[in-house]
C-alpha cells in the first residue's frame, strides 16, 4: 500500500490541532503557512477559552448549558449537533492544555482560575493572562514542533496556498492534493495529498482595518470557494465592541476587560468636554448596564456593537462628539488588572499612550470574527430527542444524561468536511459552530476541537478501503493545476508598471476602497440600498481588477504579487458577502437590517450558501434550513429592559 | 545622516515627542534595503504623510502603494515581514533608529514629531537577509528544537488535568512563556553572532531566546523529563558557557521577559548537570 499523505494548510489553532492529531495516528502532515506557523493569528485571541469545570457544576452549570448558550448567541444559526459535541469536548480539550503546559492562571490554591464572559452568568473561561490564544497557540506549535523533529510532520513555511487540485465532478469531486508557492523564491509547485484540510481562519481584510492579522485576507478560502467549495453565512461577520482605532488597523481589547469588570459609559450630557476621571458617578450613562440590566456589559458582542453604534451614530453622545466610548477598569485595583489582564493594557498604553488602570479607555467598534465561512458538513451522534428541547435553565437535568460525546459520530468520514471530498475545514474557516454571533471565548475552543475531533475523521477517510489512493492520479491533473496558477502569476508580472500615479488600477488602492465600501455597508447596520451600493462599488472595482498593475516586477520575494492576486480573490469573496447580505431580508445576530429589524424564522431560518459561478464570476446564493432538531427556537432578547418585540413564528426545525 | 548616527531614544523623550508632534507633517524613512541574498545594499529615501496614530507598519503601506523616493526616482515597494500588528506576533521586528524592536508598536509621533523629521530603519543584522527588511530567523525555531521546547505529554486523548501548578510559579511561568521569538535580545546580544548557513548554527553561541526556553520547560512539572537532554544541549558547542554576561538581551526584550535570571538559572543547572555527569560518567 502506499503512503497516505494529509496536507494541512494553515498553523493557527485549528491547523496545529489537525497536524498534532493527524501526525500521532501516524499519517505523515505536510503543514503549509505563510507565515511560521508561531506567529499565525490565534496569537491574538486575548481572554480565554470556555469550558464547563467544576465549580460552575456546582453551580448548576453544564456541558449542555455551554450548548444551550452558544446556540442563543448564534440566534439559532449554528449547526446544532456539531455544537454539542464541542461544549462536551471542552473540559477535556482544557486538561489537554493544561498538560501540554499552558500557564493557565491559578487561584490562590492553585486550581485553574475562571473568569466571567459574554452570554454567560456563570465563570466558565479559562485564561492565561490576557494573551490566552498566545500561550494556546504556543502549546500547540511546542507539540507539533515535538513532531517536525521526529521526522512526521514537515513545515512549509512562508508558502502561499494557490488553489486546491481535484478531480471529478459533482458529489464525485475530491480533493487530491494543493498547488503553492514558495514566497521567498516564488517557485509554484504542486502537492499530492489524499486529503485537505483547510485550517486558514477569517477574512477581516476584506474590511479594510480590522482587529485581523495581516495574513487574514479571506485569500484561501475565496480560492477553495471558486474551485467549487460552498460558503455558507457570508454575511455573518462579527464587529467586536471594543478596539483601539489606529492608522493600520484596529487592535482589540479583548471582552475580558468587561469579564474582569470593565464597564462602558459615556457622559450623560451630550457635549461634556470635562476628563472622565472629572465625571462624577450620576452624571455618566452606563450604556450596556442600564440597557440590559441582567447581562449588563456582557451582553453578547453584536449586541453590545449596536448599542455603542447607537450611542454614538444616531444620539451623537460619543466622546468629545467622536465616535469613542469609555470602557473603564480604573475602579479596579492597578495590581489586580496586571495580573489578569496586563498584555491588553499594555498594548493599549503602548498605542494609546495612557494608562488604563488610571484613565478609561476610548474604544469603539471594530470587524473581527467571520462566524461565515466553507460550508460543511457531519454525521450527527446518538443524541436524538424526541422534540427539541426548551431553554435549559441552570440545576435542570440535562437532556443528554450523563454521557458525552452524543453531537457527532466520532470519527465519521465526512465531519466538518466541505462538499468536495477530502476537503475539510476547520477553525473559523468552518461555517458551523457560531451561527450569527459568536459568543467570547468559543473561538479558541471551536479551532482546537476541530483539529483534535475532526482530524480523526481525516485519518478515517484516508484510510477506508474504498478509498482511491492519490499516487495513482495522473500526474497531468498535476501540471494543469500548477500551469493555471503559473499563467495567473505570469499574467500579472507582466502588468508590472512604474505608472504609479494611476490610481485606477493600484491594488492597494483597489483594496483600500472595497475595505471602506464593506465596512461602511456590511456591518453593523445593513440596508438593501447600501449593500446594493456595495455590490455595485464591488463590480466596479472587479472591472478596475481587470487592469490592475503591478508596481513590482521582481521575480524574488515579490510581496506586491501576492498581494495584488489576494486582492482579486478579496473582491470575489466580498461580492458573496454583501450578496448574502442583501437576500437575507432579517435581523439575526450580527447582521442587521434596518429595512428588515425581526428575526424572520419562517424565512430565514436557514444558512445561505454561495456557490461560486464560473460563467459570471460571482456567486448564486440559496438558502437551505439549518440543521437543527436538538433545541427550540426562541426569543433572543438578554433581558433587555424595552424588550422587542419577539418573532411569532416557530416553523418545524429541519433534521441534519 | 547614516544609521548609526541616529539617536536611541529613551521612553521619556518619546512621550515628550508625542505631546508636541505636529499634525499633517510629513517625515522621511531612510530604509537600507538590498534585492535578495548575495546583492548589493542601498539606501533609499522616502516621504510620508502622517496620521493620526500613524505607525512604521501604516507609512510602509503608503511606501508600497507609491513606492517614490524623495528624489522622484520610481523605485519597487519595500519588503517586510508583519503579522498581527499588536506586539505579540514578533514579526515586525527590525532595527529603528538603530535600535531593534517591532515596528508596529513604533509610532511617528514618538519618533519624528516634527516635518521633515527622519526615521532610518534597518533590516536586523544578525540573520541572514530575504529582501529588503525582511530577514530569515529560521535559526531561532530551529532553537528551540535543539533545546527541546517542550512538554513530553503521552498523547493528545483525554488523560484528565496537568500537574497542578501553585499560583506564584504559574505567574513565573506565564512571564517566560510570552517569549515571541522576535530575536530582540539576539540582535542585541554580543556573542550571538551571524551564520549564514544551517551547519554553522549548532557550533555557534545559541542565544538568550532558547535558553530562557529551555528554563520555562524545566519548570514544567512533566516537562523536566527532558531536562537532561536540555541541558545536554546547553552544555555543549554554543551553550551557557558562551554567554558574555553583556546584559543586554534584557535591556531590550519588548516582553520584559527576565532573560538574565533565566541564563544565571540554567547556568547554575548547567553546573549541577556537569558535576553529575561527571560522578556517574554518563
Amino acid at each position: 500500500m502506499s503512503e497516505h499523505r494529509v496536507i494541512v494548510v494553515g498553523g493557527g489553532l485549528a491547523g496545529l490541532a489537525a497536524s498534532i492529531r493527524i501526525a500521532e495516528a501516524g499519517v505523515p502532515v505536510d503543514l503549509f503557512s505563510m507565515v511560521p506557523v508561531k506567529r499565525s493569528h490565534s496569537v491574538c485571541a486575548q481572554g480565554g477559552i470556555n469550558a464547563c469545570n467544576e465549580v460552575a457544576r456546582q453551580q448548576g452549570y453544564s456541558e449542555y448549558q455551554h450548548f444551550d448558550e452558544t446556540l442563543i448567541g448564534g440566534d439559532f444559526l449554528n449547526d446544532q449537533h456539531p455544537v454539542l459535541e464541542m461544549a462536551n469536548w471542552a473540559p477535556k480539550i482544557i486538561d489537554l492544555l493544561d498538560r501540554m503546559g499552558v500557564p493557565f492562571n491559578r487561584s490562590s490554591e492553585g486550581y485553574r482560575d475562571l473568569r466571567l464572559f459574554g452570554g454567560s452568568l456563570f465563570k466558565r473561561t479559562h485564561f492565561s493572562g490576557a494573551t490566552t490564544g498566545q500561550q494556546l497557540l504556543y502549546a500547540l506549535d511546542e507539540q507539533n514542533r515535538r513532531f517536525v523533529s521526529e521526522g512526521k510532520v514537515t513545515e512549509y513555511n512562508f508558502w502561499e496556498f494557490l488553489y486546491p487540485i481535484t478531480e471529478g465532478e459533482g458529489e464525485n469531486k475530491r480533493a487530491v492534493g494543493i498547488v503553492a508557492q514558495d514566497m521567498r523564491t516564488m517557485q509554484i509547485r504542486s502537492f499530492r495529498a489524499d486529503a485537505v484540510v483547510m485550517a486558514t481562519g477569517g477574512c477581516g481584510l476584506v474590511f479594510g482595518k480590522s482587529t485581523n492579522s495581516v495574513i487574514c485576507t479571506g485569500g484561501a478560502a475565496s480560492r477553495c470557494f471558486q474551485a467549487g467549495a460552498w460558503y455558507g453565512n457570508a454575511e455573518m461577520i462579527q464587529v467586536h465592541p471594543t478596539a483601539i482605532p489606529g492608522a493600520d488597523k484596529c487592535r482589540l481589547m479583548s471582552e475580558s476587560a468587561r469579564g474582569e469588570g470593565g464597564r462602558v459609559w459615556v457622559p450623560a450630557k451630550k457635549g461634556d468636554t470635562r476628563k472622565p476621571n472629572d465625571i462624577p458617578e450620576n452624571e455618566r450613562y452606563y450604556i450596556l448596564e442600564e440597557r440590559y440590566p441582567k447581562y449588563g456589559n456582557l451582553v453578547p458582542r453584536d449586541i453590545a456593537t449596536r448599542e455603542i453604534f447607537d450611542v454614538c451614530v444616531n444620539d451623537g453622545m460619543g466622546i468629545n462628539g467622536q465616535n469613542q466610548v469609555y470602557l473603564d477598569l480604573t475602579h479596579k485595583d492597578p495590581d489586580y488588572l496586571t495580573e489578569k489582564l496586563g498584555g491588553i493594557l499594555d498594548i493599549y498604553e503602548k498605542f494609546a499612550g495612557e494608562d488604563p488602570r488610571f484613565t478609561p479607555m476610548k474604544i469603539f467598534p471594530a470587524v473581527h470574527y467571520s462566524m461565515g465561512g466553507l460550508w460543511t458538513t457531519y454525521t450527527p451522534g446518538d443524541y436524538s430527542p424526541s422534540e427539541p428541547m426548551p431553554e435549559h435553565k441552570p440545576g435542570n437535568p440535562i437532556p443528554v444524561g450523563n454521557e458525552q460525546g452524543h453531537g457527532l459520530t466520532i470519527g465519521a468520514h465526512n465531519n466538518a468536511m466541505t462538499n468536495i471530498q477530502g476537503l475539510y475545514a476547520f477553525g473559523e474557516v468552518n461555517f458551523a459552530y457560531h451561527g450569527a454571533t459568536r459568543l467570547g471565548a468559543n473561538a479558541l475552543l471551536s479551532c482546537i476541537f476541530d483539529g483534535l475531533c475532526n482530524g480523526v475523521s481525516v485519518v478515517n477517510y484516508i484510510r477506508d478501503e474504498n478509498h482511491a489512493g492519490v499516487s495513482e492520479v495522473d500526474q497531468s491533473v498535476y501540471d494543469n493545476a500548477v500551469k493555471q496558477e503559473q499563467d495567473k502569476h505570469d499574467a500579472l508580472l507582466a502588468t508590472t508598471s512604474n505608472n504609479n500615479g494611476n490610481k485606477e488600477n493600484n491594488p492597494y488602492q483597489i483594496a483600500f476602497e472595497l475595505g471602506e465600501i464593506m465596512n461602511n455597508q456590511s456591518t453593523v447596520v445593513k440596508t438593501a440600498e447600501g449593500l446594493q451600493k456595495c455590490l455595485d462599488k464591488i463590480d466596479e472595482l472587479s472591472e478596475r481588477y481587470k487592469n490592475v498593475q503591478l508596481g513590482d516586477g521582481a521575480m524574488w520575494t515579490n510581496q506586491s504579487l501576492s498581494f495584488t492576486r489576494t486582492v482579486g480573490d478579496m473582491l470575489i469573496l466580498a461580492e458573496a458577502i454583501a450578496k448574502a447580505g442583501l437576500l437575507r431580508e432579517e435581523s439575526r445576530g450580527s447582521h442587521y437590517r434596518t429595512d428588515f429589524p425581526e428575526r424572520d424564522d419562517e424565512k430565514f431560518w436557514k444558512a445561505s450558501v454561495a456557490k461560486f459561478n464560473p460563467n459570471t464570476g460571482k456567486s448564486d446564493i440559496e438558502f437551505v434550513p439549518v440543521k437543527a432538531g436538538l433545541v427550540k427556537l426562541r426569543p433572543r432578547t438578554y433581558g433587555k429592559t424595552a424588550p422587542e418585540k419577539a418573532e411569532t413564528k416557530t416553523p418545524e426545525p429541519a433534521n441534519a | 545622516m547614516g544609521a548609526a548616527q541616529a539617536s536611541i531614544i529613551g521612553a521619556e523623550e518619546r512621550k515628550a515627542n508625542r505631546a508636541v508632534a505636529v499634525e499633517g507633517r510629513s517625515v522621511i524613512f531612510k530604509i537600507k534595503r538590498c534585492d535578495g541574498p548575495g546583492k548589493p545594499w542601498r539606501w533609499e529615501s522616502f516621504k510620508v504623510p502622517t496620521e493620526p496614530g500613524s505607525n512604521v507598519i501604516s507609512s510602509l503601506r503608503h511606501i508600497a502603494a507609491n513606492p517614490v523616493t524623495v528624489d522622484g526616482k520610481e523605485t519597487t515597494p519595500v519588503v517586510w515581514d508583519s503579522g498581527c500588528l499588536e506586539e505579540v506576533c514578533g514579526a515586525c521586528t527590525m532595527v529603528i533608529n538603530g535600535r531593534v524592536r517591532q515596528s508596529c508598536s513604533c509610532l511617528i509621533d514618538e519618533y519624528a514629531p516634527r516635518e521633515g523629521d527622519e526615521i532610518v530603519l534597518e533590516p536586523m543584522s544578525k540573520f541572514p537577509v530575504i529582501r529588503d527588511l525582511w530577514v530569515d530567523r529560521t535559526r531561532m525555531f530551529n532553537a528551540l528544537e535543539r533545546v527541546k521546547a517542550w512538554v513530553p505529554i503521552d498523547g493528545t486523548y483525554n488523560l484528565g488535568a496537568g500537574p497542578q501548578e501553585d499560583h506564584d510559579h504559574q505567574q513565573m511561568r506565564y512571564a517566560l512563556s510570552e517569549c515571541m521569538t522576535c530575536g530582540c535580545c539576539l540582535e542585541a546580544c554580543p556573542q550571538f553572532i551571524k551564520k549564514e548557513h544551517e551547519d554553522q548554527w549548532e557550533s555557534s553561541f545559541i542565544g538568550p531566546q532558547a535558553i530562557s526556553q529551555a528554563r520555562l520547560f524545566n519548570e514544567h512539572g512533566t516537562g523536566k523529563r527532558l531536562k537532561d537532554e536540555r541541558m545536554d544541549t546547553l552544555t555543549g558547542p554554543g551553550g551557557i558557557q558562551d554567554c558574555g554576561n553583556a546584559q543586554n538581551c534584557v535591556k531590550v526584550c519588548p516582553k520584559g521577559i527576565p532573560l538574565t535570571e533565566s541564563i544565571a538559572a540554567i547556568g547554575r543547572s548547567a553546573t549541577i548537570h556537569s558535576i553529575k555527569k561527571f560522578f556517574t560518567g554518563k
